[in-house]
């Protein structure tokens, strides 16, 4: 497949093909960050009048909710619709797809090789007006940049997968180059025809980010490491989850958690008086807000299988528990079990719907 | 005088193949201990993950699942979801270091009054070398 070369940022090359896109009624939709420079805020847009376009900061390594999420309830209208999402974004939806909550079928996906995002915090506080001069630089070496959130640092698959259009940001993407954008599919040439820009045959080489692979997975083993507590399986239990305050939000970030009534806030868990005395006449004490941790390891079995590591429950939980972290790798051991690594194919289904009837011999 | 230790067992069995192979243990007069708490389900694969969870939080010393055999599942394909569910189980237990001894799936038949015995004699011998779970005295869970 060819690639487009244009001469200008990355960011700028990118809204300009959505603008491209919006004026030529090629799509219906973008969807894209955005900035409000006034307010020095970050959000997602759904744009449809291109004029809107001029706060498109597409590339911007803040991610206040996962696009997966947002893109699932509006990718199954007949819309045609361009989105920017971080790779980790569109696994996440295609993880989506596959569970009927979205539909690739009227969307052109444009990603890129991403960096990693900053903490929501570093939004609020005004931080990121600093880090982003040395952000730019430091990806370009291929280099992780400092304050990006822990899950970013430690992903290995910062190279999108099933993209039509990847767009080099990282590494590969020297300065001078310009804006260069690897189009993957049929759908991405057609939609890219008549779009300026110089046409290379240029390749997308994986091989040149290597740097960058290697100190994610050196990055990858810190963080394992640091959330692998020693002692008894219970204690280190209590150690992580113990600070829990039982807000939920993580689950309600997870673009994964999809169910519209999650168990855990179904009647089930309506906690009635016979439950406390029931508890009460065994234990003598109970933790309130009870379940915390069941919550966790809930969640851990029900969808650790399908986690893209993206990062939004450590980022939005109150009490700093590393969530990502060790769903992360509590998620690559279960993905391990079934060779599955979400949002690689679309075609492929989530463990838990399928079987092989010769496997695990070991149990049973 | 020590008290001996009797674990307690929650064993979600299936209506179809091990409860009623439990029932058959039961009519031949076999021998098995008292430690196997039955709790009927449809299915083996009705037993969804969190079932396991809030039985070992809740103080169980060992979680049976007793399905069909493979192939033989009275809804043709249940038990082999329950057992990708199971190693799912344990797979987040071993990850987190939890006692995942304590969880055992088996498959016994309907005919297979001798096994159901066997399995439950076995395992309740092994829950007793491990001892009783800590999350029965631990309070904040």
């Amino acid at each position: 497949m060819s690639s487009i070369i244009i001469d200008t940022s990355a960011s700028r090359g990118v809204t300009g093909l959505l603008k491209f896109l919006l004026e030529s009624g090629k799509i219906d939709a973008a969807l894209t960050m955005r900035n409000d420079p006034e307010n020095n805020t970050y959000d997602f847009g759904l744009i449809t009048d291109a004029s809107n376009l001029d706060e498109a900061v597409p590339l911007i390594p803040v991610m206040t909710v996962n696009a997966g999420q947002v893109l699932s309830s509006i990718s199954i209208s007949r819309k045609k619709i361009a989105a920017v999402l971080k790779p980790c974004e569109l696994r996440a939806f295609v993880e989506l797809v596959k569970r009927e909550k979205g539909s690739l079928e009227n969307l052109l996906t444009i990603s890129y090789t991403c960096g990693g995002v900053f903490p929501l915090d570093t939004v609020i506080t005004g931080q990121i007006k600093e880090l982003l001069p040395k952000y730019r630089k430091t990806i370009l070496n291929g280099e992780i940049p400092v304050n990006t959130r822990d899950t970013c640092r430690a992903c290995e698959h910062f190279i999108p997968m099933n993209a039509d259009i990847t767009v080099s940001v990282i590494g590969e993407c020297e300065p001078g180059v310009g804006c260069v954008m690897h189009l993957n599919t049929e759908r991405a040439v057609e939609f890219t025809e008549g779009f300026g820009g110089e046409r290379s045959d240029r390749k997308f080489d994986p091989s040149t980010l290597k740097k960058t692979l290697d100190a994610r997975l050196a990055e990858k083993e810190k963080l394992f490491a640091s959330v692998t507590k020693d002692g008894p399986g219970l204690d280190r239990l209590l150690d992580t989850f113990g600070k829990c305050v039982g807000c939920h939000g993580c689950s309600s970030v997870c673009p994964i958690c999809y169910c519209l009534l999650c168990d855990f806030e179904s009647a089930n868990f309506d906690y009635n008086l016979p439950y406390f005395e029931e508890h009460l006449s065994r234990k003598g004490a109970l933790r309130l807000p009870p379940d915390t941790i069941f919550f966790h390891l809930g969640r851990l079995t029900h969808m650790s299988f399908s986690c893209v590591g993206c990062g939004m429950c450590s980022d939005v939980c109150p009490v700093d528990i590393p969530v990502a972290a060790m769903f992360k790798k509590t998620g690559e051991k279960t993905a391990a079990l079934f060779d599955y690594l979400p949002g690689r194919d679309v075609e492929e289904s989530i463990p838990v719907m399928v079987y092989k009837e010769e496997e695990f011999p070991d149990i049973g | 005088m020590k008290k001996e230790f009797t674990p307690r067992i929650t064993s979600f069995l299936c209506k179809w193949c091990s409860y009623t192979g439990a029932d058959l243990a039961g009519t031949a007069r076999l021998q098995y201990p008292t430690s196997i708490i039955p709790i009927q389900v449809m299915c083996s694969s009705r037993v969804d993950p969190v079932f396991l969870i809030k039985a070992f939080l809740s103080g169980s010393d060992g979680v049976l699942i007793g399905g069909c055999h493979p192939g033989d599942c009275h809804y043709e394909t249940g038990n082999y979801h329950a057992r990708r569910r199971f190693a799912i189980v344990k797979g987040v237990f071993d990850s987190l270091g939890l006692e995942s001894q304590r969880l055992k799936l088996s498959w016994i038949s309907a005919s297979e009054g001798p096994k159901f015995a066997r399995v439950a004699n076995e395992y309740t011998e092994e829950i007793m070398a491990l001892g009783e779970n800590p999350t029965r005295k631990s309070i904040f869970l």
